[in-house]
């Protein structure tokens, strides 16, 4: 089993009640402590914001529109990792 | 500039696949990762944006090196939040080079192992306060040059963590400034500081960009598939116009004696800096080199039962909490 | 000597050496996040100093400000406890000595909110908020560590061995405190020992660690008497450059 922390994406919801937006990723062993480092490192700690993580790996995005390239990337790791989509609607927020 | 010397990697697709990938680009389309992407293409930007996050991290260091000896509290808050937002850009980039299919612990091991370089300029050694100066003026102002234009490269996930970095150097460049004009305006002795510093780290800076390009088959290929967007040379001339006023406001002298306005072509004129000294640097064989190596490798293998003990204790949690339900 | 200043370099000196000793691990840490982590309380320590140090110079009125109180004295008139100026050690024993600190400042700070000195009060205001994130930071540090692998755990327990025996000063009292007390402007130390010990209590409990028995207390930095040897090799370095060019502004 890797040791590696796992990925987390990172949402966010500033003080202006715009809706969650993701700000990007990180690692972090568990939840609480992927919204600890998101504190950290995307907001620097400022309060009021609603912060969302997300286990990368848990994120099911749609396929690229064209079916032309059969030449669809194997490699798992970049399903998992998409760093831009839509808040799903099922995610809790934390 | 962060990322060195990047050669891109060989790619033998279908070329009708490769001719829609290529038009995607020209038509300014972003290429994010679940698309479809020339293997080359996906190896030269591992590389690329694995070296940009390298650098960031290893350029910590020489700015580091001050952080206790700051001469007030708020140098110290303002030169510990700038060294921290490097370590900031590093993790974006990491990120960015993860959804590639490279794990950020795979990346280091290949920073750790020598197979992936940095930036030859964190190589150099940060001697004197007014370094910190200098470091923020000049490197950052290097490094500047090529990011701006980097927020337009056309990899979708690269380029939105060079718009966040752009956004958070706008003041590691104004915070260095500030500290090179406190002290070309302060006593004899921060002064001379100050010159020296700007005398040490002037053709290293000059270096960041690379030896010039404008021939190499690697650059063309990698300015087609918008993962580089100026040439060397264009951009080290940007960054000479733009500083040389910035030294002879400061009353510094640029320590090049063949510097000077070129009234036809519109630019500065400037000595090359010494290739054998940057191929030497880039080999290993720069001033810190060694001691910088070393740091990243004590911070790794120290800190191995750190993040090993944290993520037992995950685990643990995780099993007793499903054991309970 | 005025019992607010010397009350106030207590509170500054904590925060200026503590945060001093963390900003050393920016670029060493064990992992990226925790680096970002770290230098984010090493900068809010940093600029409670600036709040604590500067009201001291303000108190003092002898033209000093939180610089030269910073800068320019010499370590027997520094006031932190000694955990503080101790060496990091590995990351574990810099969590645990983190947390030790910000459970005792936690609550001291909570305490100062109701000071009857309203610039005391308004400074523990703004930084309760960032000490209580600390604590829980260098609280779930300490648990995930403890209860982490073998080795990890062990290192836990050697920090905690090798720290426990600077806590007791947190909660000494002498003839200042008594002074503050008694107008109001600052709790008794000794008063909030109880409190601190049912949370430590918890915590290590939860981190799998144990309590020495011994309630020995090394002690002598808070009123100054007897520093350890590290907080001189500290300041020569925080003050090397104001000592080098006297009268120089940077
Ligand atoms: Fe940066
Ligand atoms: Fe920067
Ligand atoms: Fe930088």
């Amino acid at each position: 089993m890797s040791n590696e922390w796992p990925l987390w994406e990172i949402f966010i919801r500033g003080q202006h009640g715009m809706a969650h937006r993701h700000v990007g990723s990180l690692h972090a062993p568990d939840a609480d402590m992927a919204i600890k480092n998101a504190r950290d490192v995307y907001t620097r700690r400022n309060e009021g914001v609603s912060i969302w993580v997300v286990e990368a790996a848990r994120i099911t995005a749609s396929s690229p529109s064209d079916k032309g390239p059969m030449y669809d990337p194997a490699r798992s790791k970049v399903y998992r990792h998409p760093t831009f989509f839509d808040i799903p609607d099922d995610v809790e927020p934390m | 500039m962060y990322a060195q010397m990047i050669q891109s990697e060989k790619t033998d697709e279908d070329p009708r696949a490769l001719a829609e990938f290529q038009a995607r680009i020209d038509r300014g389309e972003k290429i994010e990762p679940k698309d479809w992407m020339p293997e080359g293409y996906r190896r030269t930007l591992i590389r690329q944006i694995g070296q940009h996050a390298h650098s960031e991290i290893v350029g910590q260091l020489p700015e580091g090196n001050w952080i206790t000896r700051a001469p007030t509290l708020e140098r110290k808050a303002i030169l510990l939040a700038k060294v921290q937002d490097e370590a900031g850009h590093g993790l974006y980039l990491y990120c960015a080079a993860e959804t590639l299919g490279i794990s950020r612990d795979a990346l280091t091991e290949k920073l750790l192992d020598g197979s992936m370089k940095y930036s030859s300029i964190f190589n150099y050694p940060t001697l004197t306060w007014a370094d910190m100066g200098a470091v923020g003026w000049l490197v950052d102002g290097a490094a500047i040059m090529n990011q701006v234009p980097l927020q337009r490269t056309s990899f979708g996930p690269y380029s939105r963590a060079m718009i966040r970095i752009c956004k958070e150097e706008s003041f590691h460049q104004r915070q260095g400034y500030d500290i090179m004009m406190k002290m070309a305006n302060g006593t004899p002795e921060q002064r001379r500081m100050a010159q020296n510093a700007l005398d040490r780290f002037w053709y290293p800076s000059l270096m960041m960009f690379g030896p010039s390009d404008a021939e190499s088959v690697h650059s063309a290929q990698n300015m087609a598939w918008k993962i580089k967007i100026n040439t060397n040379d264009e951009l080290r001339q940007k960054f000479v116009d733009q500083t040389v006023p910035q030294a002879e406001y400061l009353g510094l002298t640029i320590p090049d004696p063949d510097l000077k306005w070129n009234a036809e072509t519109g630019h500065y004129d400037f000595s090359e800096p010494d290739w054998t000294e940057f191929f030497d640097v880039l080999k290993g064989d720069g001033p810190c080199n060694a001691e910088r190596m070393e740091a990243r490798r004590k911070a790794w293998d120290e800190g191995a039962w750190v993040r090993e003990g944290l993520l037992a204790h995950a685990r643990k949690k995780r099993a007793a909490k499903t054991a309970a339900e | 000597m005025d019992p607010a200043f010397e009350f106030l370099c207590r509170m500054g000196d904590n925060t200026l050496v503590l945060g001093h000793r963390v900003s050393e691990w920016c670029g060493h840490s064990p992992v990226l996040e925790e680096d970002i982590a770290l230098a984010n309380t090493a900068l809010d320590l940093i600029g409670q100093t600036q709040l604590w140090l500067g009201l001291a110079a303000e108190v003092e009125g002898a033209g000093r400000d939180a610089d030269a109180l910073a800068m320019t004295r010499d370590a027997w008139d520094f006031r932190n406890v000694l955990l503080v100026e101790l060496p990091n050690g590995d990351f574990g024993r810099t969590m645990m000595r983190q947390c030790l600190f910000d459970a005792w400042h936690d609550l001291v700070l909570a305490e100062l909110r109701d000071s009857t000195d309203d610039r005391i009060a308004a400074i523990a205001d703004k930084t309760s908020r960032e000490v209580a994130y600390h604590l829980e930071r260098s609280r779930d540090t300490v648990i995930g560590l403890g209860d982490g692998t073998e080795e990890s755990h062990a290192r836990m327990q050697a920090a905690l061995d090798r720290l426990y025996p600077y806590v007791g000063e947190l909660f000494e009292t002498d003839a200042v405190d008594a002074a503050l007390a008694e107008a109001g402007i600052a709790p008794d130390p000794g008063n909030l020992r109880d409190a601190y010990d049912a949370r430590i209590t918890g915590i290590m409990a939860e981190a799998t660690l144990t309590i020495p028995d011994s309630r020995f207390a090394h002690k002598g930095g808070r009123d100054g008497v007897r520093h350890t040897e590290h907080l001189g090799h500290l300041l020569t370095e925080m003050q090397w450059l104001q000592r080098a060019y006297p009268g120089a502004t940077w």
